[in-house]
């Protein structure tokens, strides 16, 4: 595991994407065949179950090395990492067995049917027997936490160089449903794989927030525009009378959405689309914590079905008859859309309107008003362009409706965990409501680390209550905060949840008397 | 003996300080660094090698003595005398007799012997001041040869990847370190900032490995393949950020933790420490047989409550100590 080992370290470390790419390409030509599986398994998130639970670990480390319980939660605050700081604590081990990435992940998935003694008795003897640096990664391995301080289309990119195979290609293989023992590496990488997979889905197609004016792209009837909508990005599937739907995490989500799967198999032919999962009611897209209350349910019950309907907003075809049409321009994919729509239209799966706009001037007008109808702007892509794998910047923009914003203070701070550990960075914040406080939002994200550093200093000296990690401060600092959408919530205090908050930047020309008051924030709610 | 004031730490018999942070008449040091060695004393006591240090970082015109190891003065029944610390080149506890009573004040310490510094000397005492930079149990530092060997294979593969290596340390103690560990290894190029420290240590006889001062004459294929050592705040100047291929790190206890290696957005992170790990600072405050220890800086809760809980008496001080050296990868607070 020792490979694998620096390789992590160094992708935990730099944050320059050529390290971490040498750093990948180091590991493939040393890793055996194996190994590299695992790797890649690891990677794209197949992780093995957890059999062993992270309490047992902290329990059997405190034996091991006689650490009362507060210690070891003063060096686990410090370090935010539990696999990591039952890692550091160990003693040094007394010999090193040298096992590959691949053993040592057997071993781990033979514990589900193991005693609780057996399991002690083979994680000591692990403990014993690595250097901190695999230690770690055991630990991690072992609570069935492993992530990786690399995105998934740089692995793909790193891939796809060091095999010198297209990019694309690699992504498809690599993203699909695949198991440990059933695939070699190299038939993996080079797609002999995917085609027995009929769930497979494609890469998305990503777009970048548009850098320029609308008019700087040229000509206004080589783009095609519609609405951005704020729904669960999807491809559904339908080949072999079988359909899938995956959501932009790469997850597969059919169960959630049993009526766009049932109008799906009634539709002819086999076909992946790209489009957006929304609420829908009454001819009108619902705000998105309508849709939320739909997530993550198996098999919804009638009721909720009926209370909030999904449907599809379908925009491209990827795939039409077994045929990948990715490379074909976007004008004629949607000509094959609309020719596939007429001939199966349905009310749960429609098609995502195009926007025809004479000029720039008219769509701008258009996109300003776009929140009128539920969408976050608009999408501009070019007619001819392919769907890309990934983000290239050019052919498709997302033109987004200035986010709104509100004026609110902190109140809670907590320490941030990985790169950020020991710094104060996830933030509470409240605005007023009448004479008091009410919490609005959680914020991670959006100031400098400078900032992160004063924000914490100040944190430090205005404390005023403890609760485990998490500090009250004295409300005083004022932030911005910018939101994609709004809803009425009743899991919330405040009775409203924002969408995607985040720290526009720091008002420190503003005390708390400035804030905004919640009945002028639910004004902003359609 | 000891009496802890807003200006520092007073020997009340002697009726002088020791590492004060405000001007006093008589301060004792036990360690150049800024933390300790404040400017503004009528008059300093310290080793004799960390005279030229005081003199480079504070004037050259203040008033100085030195004194060997072991080396005892009396002052007001007071006997004072220095032992190595093994933190830095010079660096001392102080070690106070009164009337049949020990006191030892250790400033920063650390057990392993670095090659560089006098070696750590246990000293036996009543009642014990330490640091606790490192007091929790996740510091614990591997050997040093380990460290440099883990130090050196990452020069040598920047060096085949032909590459220059930029590694930040600060530049009084861990500087010398570093172009210690790589000594034979690569050519050494430091900072102008650390130049003057070497230069001092020179001046009194102590022999460092072979360097040169980077400068604006310094030219990029001198440095391919060279080693840059710079002083933490200046790993983000125009001088480091124009050498063309390179790859940072930093050296610091800190770095024992991934999380304060990614917040610091270098290359690669080694844990290498001129303070004491958790099992050197238990040993040390045990092994000193003090029936009453002090707290100054660092994990000072922490490491109190763990003593008291040993059975040994402890107590936290707050003092301005720890603010300004090892803050290279130092989480905030604390
Ligand atoms: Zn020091
Ligand atoms: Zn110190």
């Amino acid at each position: 595991m020792k490979a694998f080992g620096t390789l992590i370290a160094t992708l935990d470390t730099t944050n320059k994407t050529t390290l971490k790419l040498e750093a990948i390409d180091r590991f493939l030509s040393e890793a055996e065949e194996r190994d590299k599986l695992w790797f890649l398994a690891l990677f794209t998130g197949k992780r093995p179950r957890r059999n062993v639970s992270t309490a047992l670990l902290r329990q059997w480390a405190m034996e091991i090395t006689g650490i009362p319980e507060w210690l070891f939660r003063e060096s686990y605050t410090a370090v935010g990492d539990l696999g990591e700081t039952i890692s550091l604590i160990l003693p040094e081990p007394v010999a090193y067995s040298e096992r590959s990435l691949s053993e040592w992940m057997e071993l781990i998935a033979g514990l589900s049917n193991k005693t609780e003694e057996e399991k002690k008795d083979f994680v000591i003897h692990a403990w014993q027997h690595l250097p901190h640096a695999e230690r770690f990664i055991f630990n991690k391995l072992l609570g069935g936490s492993f992530r990786a301080g690399i995105s998934a289309q740089s692995l793909i990119n790193a891939l796809a160089t060091h095999y010198s195979i297209d990019a694309s290609t690699v992504a498809h293989s690599v993203m699909g449903h695949w198991a440990i023992d059933e695939v070699s590496f190299d038939d993996l990488i080079k797609g002999g794989y995917t085609d027995v997979q009929s769930s497979r889905p494609y890469p998305f197609c990503l777009a970048y927030p548009l850098d320029r004016t609308a008019a700087a792209l040229g000509d206004i009837s080589e783009w095609q525009a519609e609405y951005k909508w704020d729904g669960i990005r999807g491809q559904v599937i339908k080949r072999n009378g079988q359909v899938y739907i995956w959501s932009r995490g790469e997850e597969l989500v059919t169960e959630q959405f049993p009526e766009i799967r049932d109008a799906l198999l009634q539709w002819n032919g086999d076909f992946v689309l790209d489009g957006e999962l929304l609420a829908f009611k009454d001819d009108r897209v619902l705000n998105f914590s309508d849709l939320q209350k739909r997530l993550n349910r198996k098999n919804p019950g009638k009721k909720i079905i009926q209370e909030i309907p999904v449907m599809l907003y379908a925009y491209d075809v990827l795939e039409w008859e077994g045929e990948d049409c990715r490379h074909r321009g976007l004008a004629e994919r949607r000509a094959l859309l609309e020719q596939l729509y007429r001939e199966n239209a349905c009310p749960e799966v429609r098609l995502s309107p195009v926007i025809e706009c004479p000029s720039w001037e008219t769509l701008a007008n258009m996109q300003q008003q776009a929140r009128d109808v539920n969408s976050e702007g608009l999408m501009l892509k070019h007619k001819a362009s392919p769907y890309h794998t990934g983000r290239k910047r050019g052919d498709w923009w997302k033109w987004k409706t200035a986010p709104m914003t509100i004026d609110a203070v902190l109140i809670y701070a907590q320490k941030g965990s990985g790169r950020r550990s020991g710094h104060y960075t996830d933030y509470t914040f409240a605005v007023k409501q009448g004479d008091e406080l009410v919490t609005i939002a959680k914020a991670y994200s959006g100031l400098t680390d400078q900032e992160i550093k004063e924000v914490s200093s100040f944190v430090n000296k205005n404390a005023v209550e403890k609760f485990g990690p998490v500090r009250t401060v004295r409300p005083e600092l004022v932030f911005e905060i910018a939101f994609e959408g709004i809803g009425f919530s009743n899991r919330h205090k405040s009775g409203v949840a924002l969408r995607f908050p985040r720290i526009v930047r720091w008002r420190r020309d503003k005390t708390v008397r400035d804030i905004d008051d919640i009945e002028e924030i639910k004004k902003m709610i359609r | 003996m000891l009496q802890f004031t807003p200006k520092g730490i007073y020997c009340i018999p002697g009726r002088f300080y020791i590492d004060p942070w405000l001007p006093v008449d008589l301060a004792v040091i036990t360690h150049g660094h800024g933390d300790h060695a404040r400017a503004g004393m009528q008059k300093y006591l310290c080793h004799h090698l960390t005279v030229p240090v005081l003199k480079t970082r504070i004037g050259p015109d203040i008033t100085v003595q030195g004194l060997a190891y072991n080396e005892p003065l009396l002052i007001n029944g007071v006997r004072i005398s220095m032992h190595p610390a093994g933190h830095i080149i010079g660096s001392a506890q102080v070690r106070l007799e009164y009337r049949g009573k020990v006191t030892v004040i250790s400033g920063d310490y650390k057990v392993q012997d670095d090659g560089l510094s006098t070696p750590f000397e246990l000293v036996k005492c009543h009642e014990f001041v330490t640091e606790s930079t490192f007091g929790l149990p996740i510091y614990k530092w591997q050997t040093v040869e380990k460290q440099h060997e883990l130090l050196q294979d990452w020069v040598q593969q920047n060096r085949d990847n032909g590459k220059t290596s930029v590694i930040s340390g600060y530049s009084l103690g861990k500087a010398q370190r570093i172009m210690k560990a790589l000594e034979d290894i690569a050519p050494l190029y430091v900072h102008t900032a650390i130049g003057r420290i070497n230069q001092a240590y020179e001046s009194v006889g102590i022999r460092l490995p072979a360097y040169q001062v980077l400068d604006e004459h310094t030219t990029a294929a001198q440095l391919d393949q060279s080693v840059v050592i710079v002083p933490p705040a200046l790993l983000d100047t125009k001088m480091i950020r124009k050498i063309p291929r390179k790859a940072d790190a930093i050296c610091s206890g800190w770095m024992q933790v991934r999380g304060a290696r990614r917040w610091q957005h270098a290359d690669a992170g080694f844990p290498i420490s001129d303070h004491a790990d958790w099992q050197g600072l238990l040993t040390v405050v045990k092994e000193t047989g003090a029936e009453q220890v002090y707290v100054t800086h660092g994990q000072t809760a922490v490491f109190a409550r763990y003593l008291n809980e040993s059975g040994i008496t402890a107590a936290v001080i707050q003092t301005a100590f720890g603010e300004e050296e090892e803050q290279n990868g130092k989480p905030a607070e604390q």
